[in-house]
């Protein structure tokens, strides 16, 4: 779960790494008062959770609350990325000296943690010549210490006994305090802004890992999926939208991208990933199969090999959405092998559907029938 | 010979009483698993499919031997549970949930290294040593003896190859669930590894997805085998940005992508089937048979 830069913003300041003056605002009235609280130049950030705001215009640097009022009624009518603008950022301008840029994130192939670091931030890190990039894995066994932090200071090229190296000595220890209270996969800022003696968190993007959203009860929930999406998590499933015309279901997250592969290949085109596995039962896939015809497509495509997931369950949830709607509008082809096979076959027998043995017959027939 | 496990596998089922376990212990038995013990804390001295439930991992052992093990309980319990049988001595740990957080991952990765013990998974569909032994959930039928090496991160896409396999077959030496999160136990470089080293494995199948470096990382491993690798690399049609199921399917900031597997891999040495049921002709095509 992605959150809003002031979210993460406001949790650094919880923790201690220093941030600029300011808040939150969701009117431009709101926005002038933060402005004249702040007392000077300022800036007007939108809250979307995209990247490129600058380059949209959602960022804007007023110099009085007047002008702050009116960034913020312009902002805030805003769309960036299909994105609304709900509510903005007010705060103090920075005066800039350096930006530097500083992450946590999940290293998957040495299953660690890994501090990244640069002396030179403010841009994508992607962007960044190899050499100006500082990688340094914490080992989980070990922890996050002190020295660790030291090191990635020195080799940022930043003074230990400076202002700023000691202030970056902290917000390094923090960070990674943060990422495993808060079950974060990535904690970034960037740019981190030497302002003077100041070491200034002038951005924040902070991940949380949906796994552990069980025990994160305390942060505040935001809504990073469409409405289809939202529809289909709350079932369990993972579901992506995509702009083609054959909505698929299929159980398991490779099969299902096998199954778009497979489609795409013979020329068809995916609706959507819709992943139904992982033993989930009749009713669950009955509201999936309804998700999916939701998105009004010229097809559906199933395609099951049953392991956990049992194949009478997934009939019995095609039979319960067949006769609820009385047929389903648009053609289906159901491919059925695997755990309960002959138990499922009857029962869509019983309807008058006859389920395929192979993937590849299955996918080119539903690109025949929605051409 | 096989990999991991074998008709002599001594095998506790944690988490055994509750509905996908005890299932699944059916199946297992019925494939011929040697199931010796079952863990489900508070439910000591209850009998599920014929085997005998313990209170603790360690009760467990104290009245078996324990070769391996197999993880049933719902996430939020998974990092306890895994703990608990490494921490017992068990070698081998294959941990089916789905949905652990990933720093419980990381720290259970990081004590089974400390062990010296394999973890398979989290969310893994599990092991299957053909014919012999089976810890997990694939659908039993289609899982044959033979010498072709099957090594993989996602489930279903596994049974759909090696049901592909068996249809034309060619019978399966072992098969490896590394399991499709972000921090799993194994990399395919430890399987493939040992799959050069089984006698019984003359080819491997390696089945891959978008997303993370590990097919990249086994391509440079790939180069120095004297055993043919074919591969398929699901997600090619996948947009960026966007998670495909398994946490780590994600192609984020250019890194992960299709065409960059699959370059890695064909200039490796390994023949790359654009869709999964032309990988059978592939292997044949690589052994030499007909």
């Amino acid at each position: 779960m992605k959150m809003f830069e002031y979210m993460g913003k406001e949790l650094f300041a919880k923790y201690g790494i220093p941030t600029p003056k300011g808040r939150m605002a969701k009117t431009p009235e709101e926005a002038e008062k933060i402005a004249a609280e702040i007392g000077g130049p300022c800036v007007v950030k939108s809250q979307v959770l995209s990247g490129k705001r600058g380059k949209a215009g959602g960022i804007k640097f007023p110099n009085t609350p007047e002008e702050a009022k009116k960034a913020a009624e312009e902002v805030l009518s805003m769309t960036i990325q299909g994105l609304p603008v709900e509510c903005v950022l007010v705060e103090e301008k920075l005066k800039i000296d350096k930006e530097l840029y500083m992450s946590i994130t999940i290293d998957g192939s040495a299953k660690q943690a890994v501090m990244i670091a640069s002396a030179y931030g403010g841009m994508e890190i992607e962007a960044q010549p190899e050499e100006y990039i500082i990688k340094k894995h914490i080992d989980p066994e070990l922890g996050m210490h002190p020295f660790f932090a030291r090191d990635v200071v020195r080799r940022m090229g930043v003074g230990l006994r400076t202002p700023h190296g000691k202030e970056m000595v902290n917000i390094i220890q923090t960070l990674y305090k943060i990422c495993k209270e808060k079950d974060a996969e990535l904690v970034e800022i960037n740019p981190l802004v030497f302002s003077d003696d100041r070491v200034i968190a002038a951005d924040s993007k902070v991940t949380i890992d949906e796994d552990a959203l069980f025990r994160m009860k305390d942060l505040p929930f935001v809504e990073d999926k469409s409405p289809a999406e939202r529809a289909a998590a709350d079932l369990g499933l993972s579901f992506v939208e995509l702009d083609g015309d054959i909505a698929v279901m299929a159980n398991g997250a490779g099969i299902t991208m096998g199954t778009l592969d497979t489609l795409q290949a013979f020329g068809g085109t995916p609706r959507n990933f819709l992943d139904c596995g992982g033993g989930t039962g009749r009713e669950a896939t009955a509201k999936a199969l309804d998700i999916l015809l939701g998105l009004e497509p010229k097809g559906l495509f199933i395609n099951i090999f049953g392991g956990i997931t049992r194949c009478d369950d997934v009939a019995n949830a095609f039979k319960d959405v067949y006769e609820a709607r009385g047929g389903f509008p648009v053609p289906v082809v159901i491919r059925l092998v695997g755990t309960n096979q002959d138990a499922g076959r009857e029962i869509l027998k019983s309807i008058g559907v006859e389920a395929f043995d192979f993937m590849q017959d299955a996918a080119k027939r539903i690109i025949e029938l929605v051409k | 010979m096989a990999i991991i496990i074998d008709e002599n596998t001594n095998v506790l089922v944690m988490g055994i009483t509750g509905r996908q376990a005890s299932f699944h212990t059916k199946q297992m038995l019925a494939y011929g698993t040697k199931i010796v013990a079952g863990c489900t804390p508070g439910k000591g001295g209850q009998v599920v499919e014929g085997v005998p439930v313990y209170n603790t991992v360690r009760e467990a052992c104290e009245n078996h031997r324990i070769d391996a093990s197999v993880i049933f309980v719902p996430a939020p319990g998974t990092k306890d549970a895994a703990l608990e049988n490494l921490e017992a001595g068990v070698k081998v740990v294959v941990i089916v949930t789905e949905g652990v957080p990933v720093y419980d991952e990381i720290d259970i990765v990081a004590y089974a290294r400390r062990k010296g013990a394999y973890v398979l998974g989290p969310n893994t569909f599990g092991i299957v040593s053909g014919g012999k032994c089976k810890m997990g959930i694939p659908p039993n039928q289609y899982f044959v003896e033979g010498d072709v090496g099957v090594v993989a991160r996602s489930g279903t896409l596994t049974y759909e190859i090696v049901g592909n396999l068996t249809a034309n077959g060619l019978g399966q030496s072992t098969v490896v669930g590394m399991g499709g999160d972000r921090a799993v136990g194994l990399t395919f470089v430890d399987v493939l590894k040992m799959f050069e080293k089984d006698d019984q494995t003359k080819a491997v199948v390696l089945i891959g997805e978008i997303g993370g470096n590990n097919e990249e990382i086994a391509s440079e491993y790939i180069k120095e085998m004297t055993k043919p690798v074919v591969a398929f690399i699901a997600g090619k049609s996948a947009p960026p940005g966007k998670r495909m199921g398994h946490a780590g399917a994600i192609i984020e900031r250019g890194k992960g992508t299709y065409q960059g597997k699959v370059e890695a891999l064909t200039a490796a040495g390994a023949k790359v089937a654009p869709l999964p049921f032309q990988v059978p002709a592939l292997i044949k095509e690589a052994l030499g048979r007909e």
